[in-house]
């Protein structure tokens, strides 16, 4: 663990820049990290991180599937707004702990 | 001495050629998982492997209930290969199975190949298979891209941190 200056805010982050206090995310510390991922965010961008959010604080898993059918977006629309490794980029900009599952 | 250079993987193709869900679904897991990490790539179904790719038996894929030494009952004990052989046996487990899939959040057959393209994942048939079993290209689900011969496969194999996995 190690402490880690974002958007002028100091956060607690992980080896991997996970964040490890999920009430510490702020929306400018969500931009700042996307910037670091190469993901410029846009308000549907945000709509997918709040789903994201809402399903971790709910103490519920995170799958594309679940993302795909959440009806924020489709699995497609999701793999475009966050290009590459799209759970792990958009757990790591939403403040929330680096997912688990296979699929 | 040198510190040792590693390459991350790049590209996979995963080859399926049996039908059975505990094939399919290792394919097709290992596949997602790949898109999912930002792989490019590529599966390829041939011989009974296109059984998952097939309109009419895609989601009615079995798994053997006689010859398969990890068959148990429900509560664990040894599953009797007699008993396996029994008419409606093998595809009452399969539906148990697939049902059991389906509470983890594991798509059917048909889902998880829109899954895999949604993320730029490709399917593709063997030629040679589908002329054996007198298949055609509209037999094939829609995300099937193309069907190809080895050669073809092989050509998509270049690059350095590509891998050829067969399942």
């Amino acid at each position: 663990m190690s402490i880690k200056t974002i958007a002028g805010v100091e956060v607690n982050v992980n080896d991997e820049g996970y964040m490890e206090d999920a009430s510490q995310w702020t929306k400018e510390i969500a931009s700042e990290i996307a910037k670091e991922e190469g993901v410029e965010l846009t308000d549907k961008h945000f709509e997918v991180i709040d789903f994201v959010r809402g399903k971790i604080s709910a103490g519920e898993g995170l799958t594309i599937r679940g993302i795909g059918k959440s009806g924020v977006v489709n699995a497609k629309e999701f793999y475009a707004l966050f290009p590459g490794a799209p759970l792990k980029k958009v757990t790591k900009i939403s403040g929330v702990p680096k997912p688990t599952s296979c699929i | 001495m040198d510190k040792e250079e590693k390459i991350p993987l790049k590209k996979i193709l995963l080859i399926c050629s049996k039908a059975s869900i505990e094939d399919v679904y290792a394919a097709l897991v290992m596949g997602n998982g790949a898109v999912m990490e930002g792989i490019e790539t590529k599966l390829f179904f041939t011989f009974f492997g296109l059984d998952a790719i097939t309109k009419k038996t895609m989601n009615k894929l079995h798994t053997a209930t006689t010859g398969n030494p990890g068959m148990r009952m429900p509560g664990g004990l040894p599953f009797p290969t007699m008993l396996g052989g029994l008419p409606g046996v093998e595809a009452g487990v399969s539906a148990m199975m697939r049902k059991q899939m389906d509470a983890l959040d594991i798509p059917p057959v048909d889902e998880f190949l829109e899954l895999i393209t949604a993320g730029g994942g490709e399917i593709y048939a063997c030629k040679l298979a589908m002329d054996m079993f007198k298949l055609t290209k509209e037999d094939l689900h829609e995300e099937v891209s193309d069907v190809i011969t080895v050669g073809d496969l092989y050509e998509m194999c270049d690059g350095l941190g590509t891998q050829i996995v067969f399942t």
